[in-house]
């Protein structure tokens, strides 16, 4: 059985998505878990596009949630980089402190 | 009736864009005008869906699947009201809250604008993308509320809340495009028929995603960690509307998803959540009992009420449950936007947020500590509040269904409850120290904390019409 386009995007979209979790549960620096976050992002994307794309016809409506996807991904990333430069300014620190209890 | 549904997202996303026009700290009085339009037109909502029951819009007339359709049926039109209903006193409470020059206020009134916004069209939305669109609307919203405390807890508190929220958000959205993959429609109304015919294993895996990322983004024990630091550490009014209705929208979309499209799924693991939910009302409960400041003991009540809501999924077969619950989301949003206003209050009387600093509050504050009292009436369910009858549907549901366990649970989490509202007020009751001074507090912030309080009590007197709404609607 030959895998079709979609099934590829779909499956690279899993594990991208895997690894993203991973990043954003495991690593402490912020930078590098807003990168997860962009990553795991990307993989959703992917499984969204690949899913939908029956017969190797490209379908419109998870075009256009991708789209949307992205500008909700961008927006919740620059607030990300705001806050974690606010915190960078305020404690000169680029990870969270631990559990404040 | 259209009017009504659109003007509930355009007012707000309207008044939001003006304050942050007009500048930071600004944009108070036209923002509490438009809480009180928006609190019309979800009453008018309300009493159209009771009449005529459910109502479809497609916004400019595209329809689906390209264009957006909006919906409301008795469980959004009931979510609708509360949410404009705790809305308005809090704007009022928070224009009075933030004095001129505060920089927690500065970016106050867009942001809740915007959260009001995302709020009402997440009740509104009538597929699964849109709920995920709206769904990070408000997250992202709540986070930069949290932030605009601005010191460095309440920032590293907004970051640790935001990774939660879009870590939970990006596992709902998988679950959406697994179902589109599956389907190829994300329509919550043609969803049902699909997956009753035929649910793949990829629906499956759909549904465990969803409901875990929903789970985070609702704080359910033990994804609970991020709450406390976000509600306990933000401004009061931001608690006040970050416990009492942002949780309660995640909430929301996990009923929807499991009385809608995964109900032929959700039979199989209905008795987890409602594990969970009695795990979080003990580990709750039992942190609120520990707590050393005021607002994280308020804050881990929310934890430990939250579980309730949860308590009613495997009872959803018996007639009264989802009264049960949504009565408890009533409650609970009325009593803790309440109390998390009275806390604001004596915070900014005593200086200090410590539950060892209220001593002398009841002379000071009475009317205050009247209001965290009522509220907490309401969180221990005693009668007549909506509370004492949220709890009544509930374990009369359970006992229908000879499920015990659960009314024993519900009966020791007021008891639990009993215990952490008693350490406030009798530490409040103990005499002033010597030398202690007491701020003056605007009368404004102490009479809106009691009206919030004193609507949860009263709603019990009243809940028969709301249950109506739901039953009929839903």
């Amino acid at each position: 059985m030959i895998a079709s386009t979609g099934m590829i995007f779909a499956v690279t979209g899993a594990v991208l998505f895997a690894l993203g979790v991973a990043g954003v549960v495991l690593i402490d620096h912020l930078l590098r878990r807003i990168l997860a976050f962009n990553l795991m992002g990307s993989g959703i994307f992917l499984i969204l596009v690949g899913l939908a794309q029956r017969h190797d016809v490209p379908d419109p409506v998870p075009q256009a949630m991708v789209l949307t996807g992205i500008v909700v991904a961008v927006a919740a990333t620059a607030l990300a980089l705001a806050l974690v430069r606010k915190l960078h300014a305020l404690s000169g620190r680029l990870t969270l402190p631990g559990d404040g209890e | 009736m259209t009017a009504a549904l659109t003007g509930l997202i355009v007012v707000p996303l309207a008044w939001a864009t003006l304050a942050f026009l007009l500048g930071p700290g600004r944009g108070a009085v036209p923002a509490i005008v438009a809480l009180g339009i928006q609190l019309g037109l979800a009453v008018n909502l309300a009493h159209g869906v009771a009449v005529e029951g459910t109502l479809v819009h497609p916004v400019g007339g595209w329809g689906a699947p390209l264009g957006i359709d909006l919906a409301v049926d008795g469980l959004s039109a009931a979510m609708l009201l509360l949410t404009q209903a705790i809305a308005l006193p809090l704007a009022v409470y928070a224009r009075a809250y933030f004095k001129a020059d505060d920089p927690a206020g500065r970016h106050f009134w867009p942001l809740a604008g915007f959260l009001i916004a995302g709020l009402n069209a997440l009740f509104l939305a009538a597929d699964l993308f849109n709920l995920y669109v709206t769904l990070e609307l408000v997250g992202l919203a709540a986070v930069g509320l949290v932030a605009a405390g601005g010191g460095a807890p309440q920032v590293a508190a907004a970051l640790r809340y935001l990774f939660a929220t879009l870590l939970g958000s990006g596992a709902y959205l998988l679950a959406v495009a697994l179902v589109y993959g599956a389907y190829g429609t994300v329509s919550i109304a043609t969803l049902l028929p699909l997956v009753t015919a035929e649910a793949p294993r990829l629906v499956w895996i759909a549904g465990a995603l969803a409901g875990v990322g929903l789970a985070l983004k609702t704080a359910l024990f033990p994804f609970h960690f991020w709450l406390p630091p976000a509600h306990g550490s933000a401004p009061a009014p931001v608690s006040a509307l970050l416990s009492a209705l942002v949780v309660k929208a995640s909430f929301y979309l996990i009923l929807r998803l499991w009385l809608g499209p995964f109900a032929p799924l959700a039979a199989v693991a209905d008795w987890l959540p409602a594990t969970l939910g009695a795990a979080a009302i003990f580990w709750g409960s039992w942190q609120a009992i520990r707590a050393v400041k005021l607002k994280r003991l308020i804050a881990y009540s929310t934890v430990a009420q939250l579980g309730y809501l949860f308590l009613i999924f495997p009872l959803l077969a018996q007639t009264g449950a989802l009264q049960a619950g949504i009565m408890q989301v009533f409650a609970h949003g009325l009593a803790k936007a309440g109390m998390f206003a009275a806390a604001g209050v004596m915070i900014k009387a005593t200086g200090q947020d410590t539950v060892a600093g209220l001593a002398g509050v009841v002379e000071r504050l009475p009317l205050t500590l009247f209001a965290f009292g009522l509220a907490g009436m309401t969180l221990m369910g005693l009668p007549p509040s909506s509370g004492f009858l949220a709890k009544w549907l509930l374990i009369e549901a359970a006992l229908a269904q000879g499920a015990w366990v659960i009314a024993i649970v519900a009966l020791a989490g007021g008891l639990l409850a009993a215990i952490y509202v008693f350490r406030v007020l009798r530490q409040a009751f103990l005499l002033a120290p010597a030398g202690g001074d007491v701020a003056p507090v605007p009368r404004t912030l102490e009479w809106t904390a009691f009206a919030l309080s004193a609507a949860s009590v009263l709603l019990g007197l009243r809940g028969v019409e709301l249950m109506q709404l739901v039953g009929g609607g839903g």
